[in-house]
């Protein structure tokens, strides 16, 4: 039975409300599949579910947010045969089974950072005075992020795994043209304890979407890895209408990040108390 | 039934007053004889020029600026209004000093300049005070106590960090940025300076520093001082002017790293500005903080929070406490102390050591807090100020407070950056998080409560990057501070001070 490609918004499965889709063609050419192609509205109902979704998420036990992104690594490998299918047919890609292996070896190692990155980013700081002062590290919100154009499961989990490890949600915008493993990797995300709205996936046109995302007054932080150069000024000035944090890096997918991405995603708290008697 | 009351009121006050102690009801205002601070301490030059490449010079176009003390009117001192041409030779200094010079230079000898820097500014911090309260409006005893001794630790602070950012936690090997565009306010003028020069030279960045327009001096004594520790020419440049300076220095391309400390507005332009170029960006703005006092807080304890919360500087403090959420139950009490509070506040003269209040910076600022609080009447909610005489010459406003404010007033949403106080109140911890985080900004908030739980609760989920329990206003060089939503990012001070200036 050949499978319908929808939206993930709000832990539910919808087509776009606009009725729109577009064809998904192979590396080769051949029709693969039609993908939703979402809308604007689509895009601000994905950023209501993650707002809504960000007061537990980020509230979450640290420990609870790791178990979870562990389940998700757990649930990626008992689907690796279908990823790699979809990598392969999509991509082109000759070792399709390698880039999976390590898509989930980089989702295992951002969601051990879950209980880490408060000892690495956090600090006490030595005051000049009788006081108690503590900074932690906080998501910065509902964060948009327009996904690589190219790596389409290898690039696409290493810029949300880092988002929401730390108590961010997400609306991912996928590769327009390699849409596929990204509505694959949210059936994985909605079998997996994540709770709804966390992340949501749109699949479209990021020259449609990404301009509703980089002005919307919800959104914290935008990642703008997925657009070209030449695209990112006008989306950075759309970003300024609310001081967005604003990032993008295309890194070679295949090696090791640093946790520059997971840290670009943050807020630092700094408490003060008197110390006294 | 009245007339026992008012003598039971009388007796108390009486036996305050015998004690000594806290003030009763009606506290007497205690005279004091003048007590001003010499203002010969500081020679304020009739002219200032530009510091450039180590050397101070007139604007290319030879074009100035009067900068005025705001408490009397007088004019101090004219100031070379930097243009283009001025903005450009500052940025060529920075990037030749920066690439032969200061980049170069082990961390260990940047050090030594900044050391050099933090002790002139002590030696030299009775002059620094009297110029800031001159320019500024300040009282004397916010500018020799809080300002300059911070700016001096903060240049002490950061040279330290010069020859080890290896083991700031950035990973192998940070870089320097380059050059560093950097603009400040005038609300802390030459502590706002040292915050933006002393961990970008730290990290090995050069900068030009663009003053707010109304307070240009104090950086520019700093720009002296920095030429007698022999800091190389062209390390430091200070380029004063108004807002087009700004603006050409932060769209300048030889600029690598834009920072600015101000208000949204123009956060937002300067943001959007900056956008495409890939330069690095940190923002510190407005805000709009709440000070949340619970009905266990020790009430004189949040009073003093409170005052210090929203009068300290006149209010002219981006993270002051300008929304006072007070439980439901002591709200009567709170407001009542408050007032008594307030009327023993001195407004005057901000070079007399005795005074509180100091005066406005300007009178553009002076008349957008005399517009948003005259909105704050006309949308319904109840004005009060103390019985104050105010100078006759000058630019004045007194502690003022608004009670019965709802959330939608604008003296509740937008940032006076004044002494205004606007009173919300709450019923419940959880309606307190609501009302708090309502609101575009997230620079501060303030808690008062005895309740340890409570505090590191409400710590958690209030959404503002400074977070002040059972205390207020309090700063230093080794304590991160920036903005979460609209009131900015990055962080300025401690370790995560240096990323905005490291290439991580």
């Amino acid at each position: 039975m050949r499978k319908t490609y929808k939206l993930y918004i709000g832990g539910a499965f919808p087509r776009s409300e606009s009725g729109r889709s577009y064809p998904v063609h192979a590396s080769d050419g051949t029709l693969l599949a039609y993908a939703a192609q979402g809308s604007r509205k689509d895009a601000r109902d994905a950023v209501v579910a993650a707002r809504k979704a960000f007061g537990s998420w980020s509230g979450a036990t640290a420990y609870n947010r790791g178990q979870i992104l562990y389940r998700v690594a757990e649930m990626l490998e008992g689907r690796a045969a279908q990823f790699a299918a979809e990598v392969s047919a999509t991509e082109g890609t000759a070792d399709a089974e390698a880039e999976v292996a390590a898509a989930i070896d980089r989702w295992v190692w951002y969601a051990g950072w879950s209980d880490k990155v408060a000892q690495v980013a956090g600090a006490a700081n030595p005051v000049a005075g009788p006081y108690f002062n503590f900074s932690v590290p906080e998501p910065a919100g509902v964060v948009a992020i327009i996904a690589p154009a190219e790596s389409s499961l290898l690039g696409l989990v290493s810029v949300i795994a880092p988002v929401i490890v730390t108590g961010n949600t997400a609306v991912v915008v996928a590769s327009e043209r390699q849409p596929l493993p990204a509505v694959s990797l949210a059936e994985v995300l909605a079998t997996s304890d994540l709770p709804a709205g966390v992340v949501n996936v749109l699949t479209g046109r990021p020259a449609e979407l990404a301009p509703v995302l980089a002005g919307h007054m919800d959104v914290n932080a935008i990642d703008l890895t997925g657009i070209d150069p030449a695209g990112r000024q006008a989306l950075e000035q759309l970003a300024a209408g609310n001081i967005k944090r604003v990032f993008y890096r295309n890194e070679p997918w295949a090696t090791m990040p640093g946790p520059q991405r997971l840290l670009s995603f943050l807020e630092i708290k700094t408490v003060w108390h008197p110390a006294g008697t | 039934m009245a007339k026992a009351s008012r003598a039971a009121e009388a007796a108390g006050q009486a036996a305050a007053l015998a004690r000594g102690s806290e003030p009763g009801p009606a506290a007497p205002v205690w005279q004091y004889a003048p007590a001003p601070e010499s203002r010969d301490v500081v020679s304020v030059e009739p002219e200032y020029g530009l510091f450039v490449a180590g050397a101070f010079r007139p604007a290319a176009d030879g074009r100035t600026f009067a900068t005025v003390n705001p408490a009397t009117e007088e004019p101090l001192a004219q100031v070379a209004a930097a243009g283009p041409a001025d903005v450009d030779a500052a940025v060529a200094a920075a990037r030749s000093a920066y690439e032969q010079v200061w980049g170069p230079m082990p961390g260990s000898e940047r050090a030594k300049y900044l050391y050099r820097v933090a002790r002139q500014l002590q030696e030299r911090s009775r002059e620094f005070a009297v110029l800031e309260s001159l320019d500024n409006g300040k009282p004397i005893k916010e500018s020799r106590d809080v300002d300059i001794p911070l700016a001096a630790a903060h240049f002490f602070y950061y040279a330290g960090w010069a020859d080890k950012l290896e083991y700031a936690g950035f990973g192998p090997g940070p870089r320097p940025l380059g050059v560093a565009g950097q603009v400040i306010p005038w609300n802390f003028p030459l502590l706002m300076a040292a915050w933006k020069l002393a961990p970008a030279l730290a990290a090995g960045n050069t900068c030009v520093l663009k003053p707010a327009e109304t307070t240009p001096l104090t950086a520019l004594l700093l720009a002296e001082v920095c030429q007698q520790a022999g800091l190389p020419p062209g390390v430091v440049n200070v380029v004063t002017g108004a807002g087009d300076t700004g603006a050409a220095l932060v769209s300048h391309p030889g600029v690598n790293k834009v920072a600015f400390t101000g208000s949204t507005e123009v956060g937002k332009e300067i943001a959007a500005a900056v956008a495409g170029t890939g330069k690095k960006l940190t923002l510190e703005l407005g805000g709009k903080a709440a000070n949340i006092v619970f009905d266990d807080a020790p009430i004189e304890q949040a009073v003093e929070g409170i005052v210090n919360g929203i009068f300290f500087n006149q209010g002219h403090v981006c993270c002051a406490g300008s929304r006072l959420l007070v439980q439901e139950s002591v709200a009567d009490t709170v407001v009542e102390r408050l007032r008594q509070r307030l009327t023993t506040l001195r407004l005057g003269d901000p070079l007399d050591k005795n005074t509180d209040i100091g005066a406005i910076n300007s009178s553009q600022q002076l008349a957008r807090i005399s517009e948003l609080t005259q909105a704050g009447e006309a949308e319904g909610a109840e004005r009060w100020s103390p019985p104050c005489q105010l100078p006759d010459r000058g630019y004045w406003f007194p502690p003022t407070v608004f009670t019965g404010v709802s959330q939608s007033h604008r003296i509740a949403r937008e940032e006076i950056f004044g002494p205004v106080l606007s009173v919300l109140t709450f019923r419940t911890p959880d309606e307190a998080v609501t009302k708090a985080n309502n609101t575009p900004y997230g620079l501060s908030a303030g808690i008062w409560t005895d309740k340890g739980s409570r505090i590191l609760w409400l710590a958690q989920k209030l959404r503002a990057g400074v977070v002040w329990a059972n205390t207020y206003n309090r700063f230093d060089p080794a304590s991160p501070f920036g903005g979460y939503k609209e009131s900015g990012y990055g962080r300025e001070g401690g370790r995560h001070g240096l990323a905005a200036y490291l290439d991580v």
